[in-house]
């Protein structure tokens, strides 16, 4: 008997003994004998924890950590500080023990904590409501195109090729599908998607235009004039940003987004092998009922006192069905709330100092790696905590020579972009140190690996 | 409760930063000012004592499996061992970066190669993908390739997917996203699919049918070898989803039953925490026939080594960034290594006993509208009460005085009143007694003290709640000026 | 179960009330009190052209959501936009809470409509 199943064979002979059943196989009698297993699933034999320890140990230490080497590979993933109460509160019984907060009155904790992250939310991207959060990046990207066509009703979807390759992948996938159009905006010397392009691109059938700041290259984008073309053409703006430095790049309301996307693992969350993660979605008022996923509102009890329920519900699946603004049932609850206690632990000056130190350490190690032999300037715009580096030298091989000295390297930009084969993206966040920094470029100095 | 803003003060703070170690411009060179933020931004200012007391009373207003029974139907709310948490946060998975070389993260592609072959071993499929984040998501994926399939093979007049009453509303949504009109078919008398009406209802019009086996009522569907002959014989495909797989594993695999398409959700079946509401994790398993269809990329076994495979040329393409919610993957892992095939067949047989007994111990004081072996939960009725004044919602709420989770109420749409209960395998006896007894006590409240009933909860952090004006006027985050 | 003379009702439990050529439209006193608690309108815009059976618009209440299908056709001329703020009228005075007003673009439509009488007969079958 497995210790996870607490009744023991006498008791399921009494069991079965009230219900009447001769055996527990008699209670599978409804099932065709003829479609039964007649053998035991081949799955390997059991493991007591003692084993499974081991043997989980052993898989993990197959892996390269951000704890043991200085990672310096970003590219949509971060390795962001994670202070130690994060991950004390998410570790509660009864927050990740919990589900979806239906009965509202035995679900207090989670739904305030919800409404306290929309409340996070829409002050950091300045729009007026914010869902309970989604997936990812990617599929809160997809969504939010899709309640785009549909408050718009147009087809065509523009996306700047600056935006994240997979997130890209992901909306491709959502269109042919979904039904409607995607077009690619290409992007120009500095790195920013061309506005000319967006402005020719922009006509009667264009629903909204995607673009992300900072992009994937970490370049950040020119959105004023993103903005004042599509309100000219009556588009909506989606615009796709990292958390993190909204504490000191414009917020999205203030260029004129309409609907504001992103992943939130930087805040509070670990690497993991790229998930879980969660995506966020806010959105001005008037889109609020074209809204996917959970959204949690304040109310009062029968004694007035304040409290959270599930709302504005009409929206889903489960009371819309084929009608629903989208599928999504779940959300991904606990990696935003380990946002939010990351967000309460950082407060407005502890999330601006992070910003700070990352564009501050960024830009110091752009410079280091222009000062060496070899590497050039690619993209003349200013950038977050990210940017790209034309190398001389082949990018999968610096990676590897630097994973010998222990730094996780860049992102081979060739993976995604043929055309920037010898480019590197390499990300610096407030956790990389000066050391770190230099180190790296020591190694690529290092005469034995050029 | 206040909110955390409402704690806030100037001055506090809980985390502190290092100073900046490099040599640095001012920031105002390296942000320009047409890019600088110029609107404000709150967030909490808090000391960290301060911080985890919020944070901790707010855990104190919520109910998970370990305070208490959980027996919300079709959510399959079992224990989640603690031993996979941490597993999960060993700094080779947890700080393992999904875009590293693979050869740097080998331990996480064995995972995943590992758990395709399992999960393909318990279905019956050929292959699994196990990027879609959650059941939700695996279902849309499963649609894609039903379409993608059909369309493969230049049969373009398939618009339909059949679906019965008794469904989630996700499998209606997914199907409406993905471009298909929503066939209902109804269901018969006996809880199953009514075979004449998915006879009316079937043409070479409909791509496929989605059923849940078994089903939302809790019962099995007898007649499943029928329906998939009368979906195969017009062409249509079979679409499983696995919300209620924690009835049949060991005993009866989709795959064996007819089913073209499966999802899992590895946060009911395979003990992964729920989170509050994600994270989840939704896998989608096919057929051969439909192998090549599956979300790109794959993991695949070389020589000893794990790698991507992104050739793909028919994959539906991508669903989410990167490979799945990797995190849950694991510990969905773990617990099948723990259970092995013979413990994940008790984990059904137990799963099924307890709900046949607690049904059993409820059904002369609820209306039972389906009077047969139910398979891991069961659908009561509340009608008898309701005659009385005294709704579903109000001994839902009621139950909550005793220290319970509610069980599913309304749903499925086809039983009036409805209560649906699942109980798990990881519940005792003792435990499912002392809800019986609970359960049987508010039956009687509902006939002799109706009142009593229908003001509870009396025991919660908070009194019934006004959804109505919640959703009439909505507040959906705090502003200062209120 | 309120039903008033002189209004014609369509099998869906709308009303319309006709002024001229215009015709008011709203759902009756059965739809809210199947509906229950109604939480939110969606109105049509004015302007918009609408065939038989296509949908005007959405009541909502906290469980349910139930599209509106036009029974005339015509053109949108005016929206009671007091529901947008106050929903609840609807629940509260069902043949006073009119959800749109429509130029029928044939009047001869009204005839495929119950009157009172008939509309009363019908609610008994329900």
């Amino acid at each position: 008997m497995s210790g996870y199943i607490p009744v023991t064979k006498a008791q399921k002979r009494h069991m079965l003994d009230i219900i009447g059943a001769e055996t527990e196989s008699s209670l599978f009698s409804d099932i065709p004998g003829d479609i039964r297993l007649k053998r035991d699933l081949d799955i390997p034999k059991p493991l007591v924890e003692m084993e499974l320890y081991v043997h989980m140990k052993k898989l993990a230490d197959k892996n390269i950590s951000s704890e043991d080497k200085a990672c310096f590979l970003g590219a949509g993933v971060y390795d962001h500080f994670i202070p130690a109460v994060v991950n004390h509160v998410v570790s509660r019984q009864e927050f990740y023990t919990s589900y979806t907060p239906y009965q509202a009155e035995i679900s207090q904790g989670m739904l305030q904590a919800i409404f306290e992250y929309q409340t996070m939310i829409c002050s950091l991207t300045s729009m007026d409501v914010s869902n309970a959060s989604m997936y990812d990046g990617a599929t809160a990207m997809a969504e939010a195109a899709l309640m785009a066509v549909s408050a718009a009703r147009k087809k065509t979807v523009l996306v700047s090729k600056t935006v994240n390759p997979q997130y890209r992948q992901v909306l491709d996938t959502y269109a042919k599908f979904c039904n409607f159009k995607v077009a690619e905006i290409d992007y120009t010397g500095c790195g920013h998607t061309d506005i000319g392009r967006l402005e020719e691109l922009s006509g009667d059938e264009t629903a909204a235009a995607i673009i992300q700041s900072p992009n994937f290259f970490g370049v950040v984008e020119q959105m004023d004039e993103a903005g004042k073309v599509l309100e000219n053409q009556k588009a909506l703006l989606i615009a796709c940003v990292d958390p993190i430095s909204l504490a000191l790049l414009k917020s999205p309301a203030e260029y004129g987004a309409d609907i504001v996307v992103g992943d939130g693992q930087a805040l509070g969350n670990s690497m993991s092998f790229g998930g879980p993660h969660f995506g966020f979605l806010a959105a001005r008022e008037k889109y609020m009922r074209k809204m996917p996923g959970r959204i949690v509102g304040r109310t009062q009890d029968r004694d007035g006192k304040p409290g959270y329920v599930l709302t504005i519900q009409a929206r889903e699946q489960h009371i819309r069905r084929e009608k629903a603004t989208s599928n999504i049932c779940s959300n991904q609850a606990l990696n935003a709330l380990a946002a939010s206690v990351y967000l309460s632990s950082m407060g407005e000056e502890g999330l601006r100092e992070t910003a700070g130190l990352c564009v501050q350490k960024s830009s110091y190690m752009y410079n280091r790696l222009l000062e060496l032999e070899g590497f050039d300037p690619l993209f003349s715009g200013h950038f977050f905590k990210e940017f790209v580096v034309k190398s001389k030298r082949e990018v999968c091989k610096l990676n590897k020579n630097l994973a010998k000295e222990g730094y996780i390297g860049g992102l081979h930009l060739g993976k995604y972009y043929p055309e920037l084969d010898d480019c590197w993206l390499i990300a610096v966040t407030e956790k990389r140190t000066r050391k770190e920094i230099d180190g790296f470029v020591e190694v690529l100095k290092n005469e034995a690996y050029i | 409760m206040k909110l955390i803003f409402e704690k806030s003060l100037e001055g506090k703070r809980a985390c502190k930063l290092p100073g900046c170690d490099v040599p640095h411009a001012g920031l105002d060179k390296l942000i320009p000012e047409n890019m600088a933020r110029n609107t404000d931004y709150a967030l909490p200012k808090i000391s960290e004592p301060e911080l985890v007391r919020h944070f901790t009373a707010l855990s104190k207003r919520n109910h998970g499996v370990d305070s208490g029974f959980y027996p919300l139907g079709s959510c399959t709310m079992k224990y989640n061992p603690k031993i996979n948490e941490d597993l999960s946060k060993m700094k080779g998975f947890s700080g393992a970066h999904p875009l590293a070389d693979e050869t740097h993260v080998q331990g996480c592609l064995e995972i995943l190669y590992m758990m395709d072959k399992m999960l393909s071993e318990i279905t019956g499929m050929e292959h699994f993908s196990l990027q879609p984040s959650a059941g939700a998501h695996g279902e849309l994926a499963g649609l894609m390739i039903m379409r993608a399939y059909h369309e493969k093979r230049k049969d373009m007049g398939r618009k339909k997917v059949i679906i019965p009453d008794s469904a989630h509303g996700t499998n209606p949504a997914s199907a409406a996203m993905v471009g298909y009109d929503v066939l209902e078919v109804k269901s018969d008398r006996r809880g199953n699919v009514d075979i004449n009406a998915l006879k009316e209802l079937i043409s070479g019009e409909v791509a496929g049918l989605m059923l849940t086996n078994p089903n939302t009522l809790g019962l099995f569907e007898e007649k499943i070898m029928e329906i998939s002959k009368i979906v195969h014989d017009a062409g249509g495909l079979l679409y499983y989803d696995g919300a209620n797989a924690n009835a049949i594993m060991g005993v009866v695999r989709p795959g064996n039953m007819g089913f073209d398409i499966v999802h899992l959700n590895l946060h009911k079946t395979f003990s992964t925490p729920h989170g509050g509401g994600g994270p989840g994790s939704g896998p989608v398993g096919v057929k051969k026939h439909l192998a090549r269809f599956l979300p790109s990329p794959a993991v695949r076994k070389k020589d000893d080594e794990y790698y991507f495979e992104y050739n793909m040329p028919d994959s539906i393409g991508r669903m989410k960034s990167f490979y799945g919610n990797f995190g849950v993957i694991l510990k969905a892992y773990a617990y099948i290594l723990t259970m092995g095939g013979k413990g994940l067949k008790e984990v059904s047989e137990t799963s099924v006993l307890n709900a046949n007994y607690l049904m059993e111990k409820l059904k002369d004081h609820f209306k039972l509208p389906y009077e047969r072996i139910c398979k891991h939960e069961f659908v009561l009725s509340g009608i008898k009460q309701k005659e009385k004044g005294v709704t579903t919602l109000d001994m839902a709420k009621r139950i909550m005085d005793f220290g319970y989770h509610p069980p599913t109420i309304y749903f499925p749409l086809i039983v009036k009143e409805a209560i649906m209960v699942e109980p798990t395998e990881t519940e005792s006896l003792e435990a499912l007694d002392n809800f019986a007894d609970a359960m049987i006590k508010i039956a009687k409240e509902a006939i002799q003290e109706p009142d009593k009933v229908k003001n509870a909860p009396y025991n919660t952090a908070v009194k019934r709640l006004d959804e109505i004006t919640a959703a009439r006027r909505p507040v959906l985050k705090w502003s200062q000026d209120r | 179960m309120k039903v008033i003379e002189g209004l014609y009702y369509s099998k869906e439990h709308e009303w319309v009330k006709v002024d001229g050529e215009k015709a008011y439209l709203g759902i009756t006193d059965y739809a809210q009190q199947a509906m229950g608690d109604i939480v939110y309108v969606e109105l049509p815009e004015t302007g918009t052209e609408l065939a038989i059976g296509e949908a005007l618009g959405v009541v909502e209440s906290v469980k349910a959501a139930s599209d509106i299908y036009t029974p005339l056709s015509g053109t949108v001329v005016d929206i009671n936009t007091s529901l947008e703020d106050s929903p609840e009228e609807i629940n509260n005075d069902p043949y006073e809470s009119w959800i749109a007003a429509f130029k029928m673009s044939d009047a001869g439509e009204l005839d495929n409509l119950m009157d009172a009488e008939d509309y009363k007969d019908f609610l008994e079958e329900e």
